[in-house]
């Protein structure tokens, strides 16, 4: 994490109008734009145990450790010892340092008691010694912790007041660049006696606050003269590395966007978003009620990447490790061997612990020591309960943006309150490229688990609902039965199915049928055709005997009424055209 | 017993000689021919001023006798000194 911030320091431009001096401090150079005014004092003020001297010490050992700037730290409340004490267990060692001459240490004390005064004073002996310490170390950095303790322990505080005035005069005109801090007991004054109005260029205030049982420690930048600057506070913490200032999102939107696609574990899944998963660092959202699946479908996840041989980092902030490895072996996702194999990696810690600077802090470390290609953080909502959404929205923007420099996809379970699903979640789902929502549909007296893809960026996906069915063997994704009362999971679909399934019986058996009855009246109208033929037949030879019968008859006739004509000696002429004449021809 | 009386000073200063003019008034008068007054020039030895915790000059320290008294200032108030090294009671 600290190699990554002292290239992006190196990287980034250093403002042409104002000179600034890196202090080496974890995001602070960020939201200061390159760090503290150059040659010029800046001011840290906060209540006890804010941070103070650490932030002094911190930026000497940093100026002679990284940027080659040896320092020298004045205390006035601390003893070296004592000092050197408190930065060893945050890793800095004061005594090599002082040995190899990068920083000097003085501590100015002086018992009250013991002091009288007659008359007018200056502070030169103080000056001869910052000048002498300056000297040993060739110094380019100043320290002065708590300049204001001179208040209480010298009389006349008018020749103080002067004294530290032209302290400040005498440290610019040196073009040192210094740190004064002081003592913030009321909330309306920056400093106890005043000093800020001494201090013109750069005003920063620590505070350490306690809400809800949680520590929080914040930081602001309450005026830096001639350069921009980030105006809100921001959260800081304190670990065995220094301090860390936690900007917004201090690694900026220029990550790259791979083109490669990982699966999900799930092949429906994948198939739900065109047909190859998720992209390569993306950040995935998957909420949804309790009880709905999201672990699962983050474990698939682990188990698709760990079978790919990639490492996976699982955060846990609800369950512990075991918990999670018997309830997937459950479903039949076995992801111990991959713990065994050195490829999955938990984190479970509940962040009511150390607050949201130490969950971010632990996150970052995890990431960074074990360099996964997948992350879990299950779930997100838990940390909801340290903090405000603000400062949640605020965590996951930088855990998001670090993630995706480092082209790590990431899924983030989340917890929703049944009903406005959608709503609650809007403030973390824009950060997130792809969102699916689980969710629990009541139908005939059962809840069923149901999954859709709201939203995945840069991608064809499914609009359809799928029935998300937790088995022995694993997790399925089934079709679900849109029918006229809307969608049908769990029995309400199979006994739809089943219904389905008896009417395509039904009508085949009738279709059966039919053919059957059609073939039947085939046969009978065949076998009338055949019936009414011979009857026709029998009948046609009837008359046909009938007709030439007739013939004979009829010849018979005319022949006999020819001659009774004849004998009767009638008139014959209408007989002629029947052609008989020849027959009787009647002359 | 001899007194032994060390002034701080940073360079020849207006407040540092009237610091030791008055310094040197003062042990004539009550402490004639058993003081000692050492004068310590912190430009030319700034290390010493680390050692004996000097801040503000001119400083006045009382070595001997024991306990050890700081008196910073230009000692021109003469009544303060004098209760300050324990000469005289106060009132």
């Amino acid at each position: 994490m600290k190699q990554m911030a002292q290239k992006k320091i190196s990287s980034s431009p250093v403002s042409n109008t104002l000179p600034k001096a890196a202090t080496g401090i974890q995001g602070l150079d960020e939201i200061t734009g390159g760090g503290l005014p150059r040659g010029r004092s800046t001011l840290i003020s906060g209540g006890a145990g804010s941070g103070k001297t650490l932030f002094g010490l911190e930026f000497l050992v940093r100026g002679a450790t990284q940027f080659n700037e040896p320092g020298v730290f004045i205390s006035f409340e601390e003893s070296i010892p004592d000092l050197a004490k408190n930065v060893a267990s945050l890793g800095f060692d004061l005594d090599r340092l002082v040995a190899e001459k990068k920083l000097f240490v003085d501590h100015v004390s002086i018992a009250r008691s013991e002091l009288g005064e007659t008359g007018e004073y200056d502070l030169e002996g103080l000056f001869i010694r910052i000048a002498d310490a300056i000297e040993r170390v060739g110094a380019r950095r100043v320290v002065l912790d708590t300049l204001e303790t001179l208040f209480g322990e010298l009389p006349s505080p008018g020749i103080v007041r002067a004294e530290i005035r032209r302290l400040f005069d005498w440290l610019k005109q040196k073009g040192l660049t210094s740190i004064i801090t002081a003592e913030r007991d009321q909330p309306d004054k920056l400093t106890r006696h005043g000093i800020e109005e001494f201090v013109s260029d750069c005003v920063i205030l620590l505070d350490h606050r306690i809400r809800e049982e949680i520590s929080t420690r914040r930081l602001r930048i309450v005026k830096y003269r001639g350069s921009t600057h980030g105006t809100n506070e921001y959260p800081f913490l304190i670990d065995d590395q220094g301090i860390s200032v936690l900007p917004i999102s201090s690694l900026g939107l220029n990550h790259d966007a791979p083109d490669e696609r990982v699966s999900s574990g799930i092949s429906r899944l994948d198939g739900m978003l065109g047909g190859k998963g998720f992209y390569r660092g993306s950040s995935i959202l998957a909420s949804g009620t309790a009880g709905t699946g999201k672990t699962t479908i983050a474990a698939c996840f682990v188990d698709a990447a760990c079978r790919r041989g990639e490492r996976a980092l699982f955060f846990a902030f609800e369950e512990s490790p075991e918990q999670i490895l018997r309830n997937m072996r459950s479903i039949g996702i076995d992801l111990e061997p991959w713990v065994k194999k050195g490829l999955l990696q938990f984190h479970a810690a509940r962040p009511t612990y150390g607050g949201i600077e130490q969950v971010l802090l632990l996150t970052h470390k995890g990431i960074t020591s074990f360099k996964p290609s997948v992350v879990v953080v299950d779930p997100v909502t838990n940390l909801l309960m340290v903090s405000t959404q603000n400062e949640v929205r605020s965590m996951l923007t930088r855990l998001v943006d670090f993630l995706k420099t480092q082209g790590i996809t990431s899924i983030f379970t989340s917890l929703t309150a049944a009903g406005a699903l959608e709503a609650s979640e809007a403030d973390v789902s824009s950060l997130m490229d792809t969102w699916l929502l689980l969710k629990n549909i009541e139908v005939g007296g059962e809840r069923n688990r149901a999954l859709y893809v709201l939203k995945s960026r840069g991608m064809e996906h499914s609009n359809q609902i799928r029935e998300f069915v937790l088995t022995d063997d694993g997790l399925r994704l089934l079709d679900v039965y849109l029918g006229a009362e809307g969608v049908l999971t769990g029995s309400a679909r199979v006994s739809q199915e089943m219904r389905e399934k008896a009417v395509v019986t039904f009508q085949r058996q009738e279709l059966e049928t039919q053919r059957r009855e059609l073939e039947r009246k085939r046969r009978i109208f065949e076998a009338r055709m055949v019936m009414l033929r011979a009857e026709f037949e029998a009948e046609e030879e009837i008359i046909q005997q009938t007709i030439s019968e007739s013939e004979l008859l009829g010849e018979e006739v005319v022949q006999d009424r020819g001659q009774m004509v004849l004998s009767r000696q009638a008139d014959s002429s209408s007989y002629k055209k029947e052609g008989r004449a020849k027959v009787a021809p009647v002359r | 017993m001899v007194w032994n009386l060390r002034l701080y000073v940073a360079g020849q200063t207006p407040k540092s000689i009237r610091a030791f003019a008055n310094l040197k008034a003062m042990c004539e008068e009550h402490l004639k021919g058993r003081y000692q007054i050492e004068v310590i020039d912190l430009r030319k030895n700034p290390q010493l001023a680390r050692g004996d915790q000097i801040v503000a000059i001119p400083t006045l320290v009382r070595r001997l006798p024991l306990p050890l008294r700081t008196i910073v200032g230009d000692l021109s108030n003469s009544m303060l000194l004098l209760v300050g090294l324990d000469l005289r009671k106060v009132g």
